[in-house]
């Protein structure tokens, strides 16, 4: 038994200074070395209830995976993540361990809780730089699924299934599969490269993925089940973005948060000989609080912008983002204009954006979600010069399926209406994850879903083929 | 997949393409459009449909070289593959029920005019078509058009085929000779799908255009596609490309059109004498 490591704070993570990564798109952490790894596994407890496992939406076997690490037997940590989530070495980078594992860390209740994302990141780090064996080709059971959307949830499902020996077609609208992983997550968060050794990984082991092939025009759901599908899982993402309807919304400069992400992200327009263009902006203003405010805010940054703001009607501590991409984004210097709603984009004589008119707010009593809801102040109006105003309010569901599809109910916010937990739609044999579902949420429950997805759908063609 | 079965120039700057792509044309309806990358690091360019042909599984675009992304497209000869084709996006032009319609066209927007007065003249439609462009040099399917029209009128700016004038001279005419249109199917650029709007709302005949705005994913995700319609925000990719002409703003869709123009034009510089070498 490897030495217990006592220490109450977390082995900080190494990351790159922020002035330097403020300006490049390279990962922001650089992540643990061995030692360090093997240290901040040593401060694990190994308690007997686990609470950190209950709060995993994949539920992996954190303790026994740490306890590896802690021993030194990284491809032994690795089997155990392996046999929960498909998508390791993303998950550790993305998931909000705040909230859900390492929130119900027994050592975070005198000290700081064990990184657990960043040994489930060094393992999967490790495991790809060291390991050189292609995962082993399942044994086929000769029943076909279809899954839409090669983002999380639908990766996740495929991966789940193929291993049980399905033979699984995943059809992606976009050009390049893993959705939000490559459209939405900047490189310096999550890079791209990352994601296409998963997803490489799951093509090794039979997985099969048809890009270009956008499901309610090009194939419908009911296609997909003559093609010999036994049953689809739909993961088609979130959709259309929402802006505020405020006036000058239409004006050269205005994105949405999903534009200007995706001409970075998926399209590579931060780099000099990209073919996608994107505005040169100085001065940006990112309205919305959450993590893809955060992203686009640095995203502009990294681009050259000289002065950012996130303009958010609630205060600093409403921020839905998670506490580490705020405080990120403060150290590379976006300013956070809190308390502030915008009322007009203002535009020159061309038709470019030269200002945001905003006015600020006060919180008043708590509306129904509990948090406490933004006022107007009276008079409190005031401009701020910008040329680049890029709107992170949310979206709705993408409306292709639902239109082409018969008897899938939906709710009145265009969500898919899902059964229980294990996603079954109102359509049998139609099963349904992740932001399609749930509206905009996170990367991680979108794989809770697809994985959950993936056993009902083994037991429900097992069963009907009793 | 996504080879190119054909290529021809219809004018200096118009090309047609006939791309192999049978799941697509199982399902391209007129109205609707593909988007495409001609290489691995190409920009997604939206293109509507000219024509497709289900038995042979291919879809037919035709496109102008205005841009980096279409003069990389025709890089791309017969025998080459495009990179990625994706479709057919959009909402199907609305066609059903039609007894009389004018179909405008303008430049290469007669190429996505085309498909839909054939498939209106095929559904027993009485068609006019009036189809506009700046010389004899640039016109292009003039004999497609003649077949899927029972009347063809063509306009050239300068009076070098056809009538000398503008597209909306010709519809105002055939109005005014008492022409009753259930609609009117305008698609050109936009300062003339605007203009052919403010004379049929004149006359109060009901105009739909198609609308071809700056796309990235085009199925309904990034947003920059909006338009406002009727005061309200619609998005060309899945609530278009078609709407009503007399409820879309096109001054905010021509100034919107422009958010680029400095980036296209450094391109098209730098993209020329490549161009140049690549297809003597």
């Amino acid at each position: 038994m490897a030495q217990r490591n006592m220490s109450n704070e977390k082995c900080p993570m190494p990351s790159q200074d922020p002035k330097v990564r403020a300006r490049n798109f390279n990962e922001v952490a650089t992540g643990y070395t061995y030692d360090m790894a093997v240290g901040e596994a040593r401060r694990c407890l190994n308690c007997k209830n686990k609470p950190c496992v209950s709060a995993c939406p994949v539920a992996i076997d954190i303790p026994a995976f740490i306890e590896r690490v802690a021993n030194e037997d990284m491809e032994g940590a690795f089997e155990i993540i392996s046999r929960s989530s498909a998508l390791p070495a993303v998950c550790g980078r993305v998931c909000p361990q705040e909230n859900q594992c390492e929130g119900k860390c027994v050592r975070g209740i005198k000290g700081e809780s064990v990184g657990i994302g960043r040994l489930e990141r060094f393992v999967a780090d490790w495991h790809r730089e060291h390991s050189s064996e292609t995962p082993a080709m399942p044994q086929p059971n000769g029943h076909k699924v279809a899954i839409i959307g090669a983002g999380p949830s639908g990766l996740t499902a495929a991966g789940d299934l193929a291993k049980m020996g399905y033979k699984v077609t995943v059809y992606e609208a976009l050009h390049t599969a893993g959705g939000v992983l490559v459209y939405g997550i900047p490189e310096f968060r999550l890079p791209k490269a990352i994601v296409q050794k998963e997803i490489d990984n799951l093509k090794a082991i039979g997985v099969d993925i048809e890009t270009n092939m956008v499901i309610g025009k090009v194939l419908t759901v009911d296609e997909l089940f003559d093609m010999g599908n036994e049953a689809v899982f739909i993961g088609s993402g979130a959709g259309l973005p929402r802006f505020m309807n405020i006036p000058g919304e239409s004006l050269k400069g205005v994105y949405s948060a999903n534009e200007y992400l995706t001409r970075v992200n998926l399209m590579k327009a931060y780099r000099p000989d990209s073919k996608t263009p994107i505005k040169k902006s100085s001065k940006v203003a990112v309205v919305g609080g959450g993590n893809v405010a955060m992203d686009a805010a640095r995203s502009a940054m990294r681009l050259g912008a000289d002065t950012v703001y996130i303009v958010y009607r609630r205060g600093m501590e409403e921020l839905p983002a998670r506490k580490e991409e705020v405080e990120h984004a403060m150290e590379e210097g976006i300013i956070f204009k809190t308390l502030n709603n915008p009322v007009e984009i203002l535009g020159d004589e061309n038709g470019f954006v030269r200002g945001i008119r905003c006015i600020e707010m006060e919180l008043g009593e708590p509306d129904a979600s509990g948090r406490r809801r933004p006022v107007e102040k009276p008079g409190s109006e005031f401009e701020l010069e910008v040329d680049t105003v890029i709107m992170s309010i949310g979206t709705s569901p993408n409306p292709l399926i639902r239109s082409t599809t018969p008897g899938l109910e939906t709710n009145r916010h265009g969500c898919i209406v899902t059964e229980g937990d294990n996603g079954l739609t109102s359509r049998e044999g139609v099963y349904a994850g992740g932001d399609a579902v749930t509206g905009a949420a996170t990367v991680i429950l979108a794989m809770g879903a697809g994985k959950n997805a993936a056993k009902a759908i083994d037991e429900y063609i097992k069963s009907k083929n009793k | 997949m996504f080879e190119i079965l054909e290529k021809t120039a219809l004018n200096p700057t118009v090309i047609k393409m006939v791309v192999d792509a049978p799941l697509i044309a199982k399902k391209a309806e007129p109205g609707q459009f593909i988007i495409f990358r001609a290489t691995e690091d190409g920009e997604r360019v939206p293109l509507t449909i000219a024509d497709f042909d289900r038995e042979k599984g291919t879809v037919t675009i035709i496109f102008q070289i205005v841009g980096r992304a279409t003069m990389d497209l025709n890089t791309l000869n017969k025998g080459d593959r495009i990179h990625d084709f994706v479709g057919p996006l959009g909402v199907p032009s609305h066609v059903e029920g039609l007894k009389k319609v004018c179909v405008v066209g303008g430049g290469v927007g007669c190429a996505i005019a085309y498909p839909i007065a054939k498939k209106l003249h095929s559904l027993g439609c009485e068609v006019h078509s009036v189809v506009g462009f700046r010389n004899k040099d640039l016109l292009i399917l003039e004999d497609e058009f003649r077949a899927a029209s029972d009347k063809l009128v063509i306009m050239t700016d300068d009076g070098s085929y056809g009538e000398k004038g503008l597209v909306t001279a010709a519809l105002e005419r055939l109005i005014t000779e008492g022409n009753q249109y259930d609609e009117v199917i305008a698609i050109g650029p936009l300062v003339m799908m605007k203009f052919v709007c403010a004379v049929t709302k004149k006359y109060n005949v009901k105009t739909v255009v198609s609308m071809n705005p700056i796309m990235i994913d085009g199925t309904g995700m990034c947003g920059g596609c909006r338009l406002t319609v009727g005061g309200e925000t619609k998005f060309a990719c899945v609530d278009g490309p078609d709407f009503d002409g007399h409820l879309v703003d096109f001054d905010e869709a021509m100034s919107r059109g422009t958010m680029y123009r400095d980036f296209e034009q450094k391109a098209r510089e730098e993209g020329c004498n490549l161009l140049n070498k690549e297809v003597e």
